[in-house]
């Protein structure tokens, strides 16, 4: 063994005190970082997949557009003064072709066209406002998952029954309705139609269960006395939904229509996300940090101790670097302990919370063992250890040994 | 009898708190095999001397040349390594490294240089412990004897890599007559069996007076 890391090691294990506040605080400081940041991820994961219950990764729709102001010949008068919203339908041209353009493109899973339509439900005298979206069932399901939220009934008889609706919870039992009952709607072109109810979701995010039900495309198209080429959003998934927005910006430009990413969609929620990994990463940070000034007052202490070894191993023929390298190996070697135990900490403390039961539409705490947050804790437990090592070592190499002798 | 090492002309100022000449035109040679002592009183330079003859203070005028080799104006990993083979080192505070055995103190300047295998090196620590008469204590952390016993594993380690200068700053300093007498012999022993040159500083007049060569040194002068 070299002789440097043997040194090193002696100095370890004969200070076992100093040792063990040190790993401690390494100990502690992984621990929480990794825990931490696997947390961030379970709350991101939970939070996209509530999001993507309801948001396709991409949506496409036909924009309102305004019109431009139409000047004349000459500079001073305008044939148009005050521009205005085009009084376009909102649909979106040639659909099945687009869908078979967008379909061709990189990274994009599932296509499907949609139309929603404002809807009043009526049931006797109660009326809600709501939504009603008009879907491909299967197209849909593969997108949004909506079986997994369905409570009563079968979603896949909304193939079969053209003029089947699925509800939300809330519009049940405010509406009080049960499979196979009635149920009107009444869209905002005043076209009345009754649907049969043959299922109910609960997704619960109560301002969906309360206002959106699903209906059969066509429905949706009668709803709005559209032929059935009226497509109001086509849908996209794609296969990474962190691409989401630059796959978006290339839609827009080959479809000639505005494609919307979750993202932009959402874009209030999308920024509390990022404040609360913002937080997170500072505070876990920092503490991985406090652990690394644990290290370093324990070298400093350690080498201010030892000054008249290092004076006399500098006298005997030790140079600088044998100096820095036998306190930062120290360094690692209480920073390797402390990282493996923090390791061993984080994996208990997940495995805890992962077994606490939250309930809403949370259930268990999200949070699981992240492979790429544990690596990153590493290397950065590592990086400081070394620093917190070397910055006293360097010190200590740059001792004169004559001063301490003269002494 | 060749040289081993030679000074021209050294001077050395201190800057703080007033600027002083400490060092006036040393010149100064050691053969092979002798055995040198420095006496003067208290502040006349003569551990100056030693600090800038071991090679570990550089900041001096003058030429410094070991073993027929110019060592002024190498760089301090050049001078480590020149220290660790051919300079043994004894202090008047021992300073072994007290969380080791001696056996490992005595080995650390070999494992350092790195000439032979750990077993070779063992071996020879073994055989240098038993020449200053300390063996049975090979296996004790060094912190656990007592200080004659401490100043001869000192020296054990000293002569490990069997340096052709031995440098002592005061080494019989702390210890009683009967240990000094020890000491002397073992240098002497050395110098005259083995060839090895030594130079130390003391204050005792009968260690100095016994040896080969006594520099006095006044005011920075030798005398």
């Amino acid at each position: 063994m070299n002789i440097n890391t043997k040194i090193a090691q002696t100095y370890v294990v004969s200070n076992k005190k100093l040792t063990a506040v040190a790993v401690l605080g390494v100990l502690l400081g992984m621990s929480v970082y990794i825990f931490m940041n696997c947390m961030l991820v379970g709350f991101d994961k939970s939070s996209n997949s509530s999001i993507f219950k309801s948001t396709a990764h991409i949506r496409i729709y036909k924009d309102d557009e305004i019109c431009e102001v139409i000047p004349k010949e000459t500079d001073e008068t305008f044939l148009i003064v005050n521009p205005k919203t085009v009084p376009n339908k909102n649909t979106i041209l040639n659909p099945k072709m687009i869908c078979e353009l967008i379909q061709k493109e990189k990274g994009v899973k599932i296509v499907t066209p949609q139309v929603s339509s404002s809807v009043f439900y009526n049931n006797g005298k109660s009326q809600i406002a709501g939504l009603a979206v008009g879907i491909k069932p299967d197209e849909a399901n593969n997108m949004f998952d909506i079986k997994s939220f369905i409570v009563e009934g079968n979603f896949n008889n909304l193939k079969l029954t053209q003029n089947g609706i699925i509800i939300g919870s809330g519009i049940a039992s405010k509406m009080n309705l049960s499979i196979n009952d009635n149920i009107n709607l009444t869209s905002t072109k005043s076209t009345n139609k009754t649907f049969k109810v043959i299922g109910i979701f609960k997704t619960n995010n109560n301002a969906i269960d309360k206002s959106k039900a699903y209906i059969n495309i066509r429905s949706a198209q009668e709803l709005l006395q559209e032929n059935d080429n009226f497509i109001s959003d086509i849908n996209v998934s794609v296969l990474k939904p962190d691409d989401a927005e630059k796959i978006s910006k290339k839609l827009t430009i080959i479809t000639g229509y505005k494609a919307e990413s979750w993202s932009k969609a959402n874009e209030s929620l999308m920024a509390a996300f990022k404040m609360r990994k913002i937080v997170i990463t500072f505070v876990s940070f920092t503490i991985l940090l406090v652990a690394g000034f644990g290290i370093y007052n324990i070298l400093n202490m350690t080498i201010s101790q030892k000054i008249n070894d290092i004076a006399i191993l500098k006298a005997i023929g030790f140079k600088g670097k044998d100096v820095v390298q036998i306190f930062v190996t120290q360094a690692i070697t209480i920073g390797c302990i402390g990282v493996v135990g923090g390791i061993i900490a984080a994996i208990i403390l997940i495995t805890i919370l992962k077994n606490v039961y939250i309930g809403g539409d949370l259930g268990y705490f999200p949070i699981d063992y992240e492979f790429l947050e544990f690596l990153q804790g590493i290397a950065i437990g590592f990086v400081i250890t070394f620093l917190a090592g070397y910055i006293p070592a360097k010190k200590a190499a740059n001792i004169d040994p004559v001063s301490i002798f003269r002494k | 009898m060749s040289t081993v090492l030679k000074t021209e002309n050294i001077d050395k100022f201190f800057y703080s708190p007033v600027e002083f000449q400490v060092l006036k035109k040393i010149q100064l040679e050691a053969k092979k095999g002798e055995f040198l002592t420095m006496v003067g009183k208290s502040g006349c330079g003569k551990s100056t001397l030693l600090y800038i003859l071991s090679t570990m203070d550089t900041d001096y005028k003058g030429n410094l040349y070991l073993d027929n080799q110019l060592v002024t104006g190498l760089s301090t990993d050049e001078l480590a390594k020149l220290r660790n083979e051919k300079i043994g080192f004894v202090f008047q505070f021992h300073y072994l490294l007290p969380e080791f055995t001696c056996l490992q103190n005595v080995m650390i300047p070999a494992l350092k240089l790195g000439k032979y295998s750990e077993k070779e090196i063992e071996e020879k620590a073994y055989q240098k412990l038993e020449i200053l008469g300390v063996k049975d204590q090979a296996l004790k952390l060094s912190s656990k004897l007592s200080g004659g016993q401490q100043q001869r594993v000192a020296i054990a380690r000293a002569l490990i890599n069997d340096p052709l200068i031995i440098m002592g700053d005061e080494p019989t300093g702390n210890l009683d007559s009967k240990n000094t007498n020890m000491v002397f012999d073992i240098f002497q022993n050395l110098t005259q069996n083995f060839g090895q040159t030594i130079i130390a500083v003391t204050h005792d007049e009968e260690f100095s007076r016994k040896s080969d060569r006594i520099i006095e040194m006044i005011d920075g002068q030798i005398h």
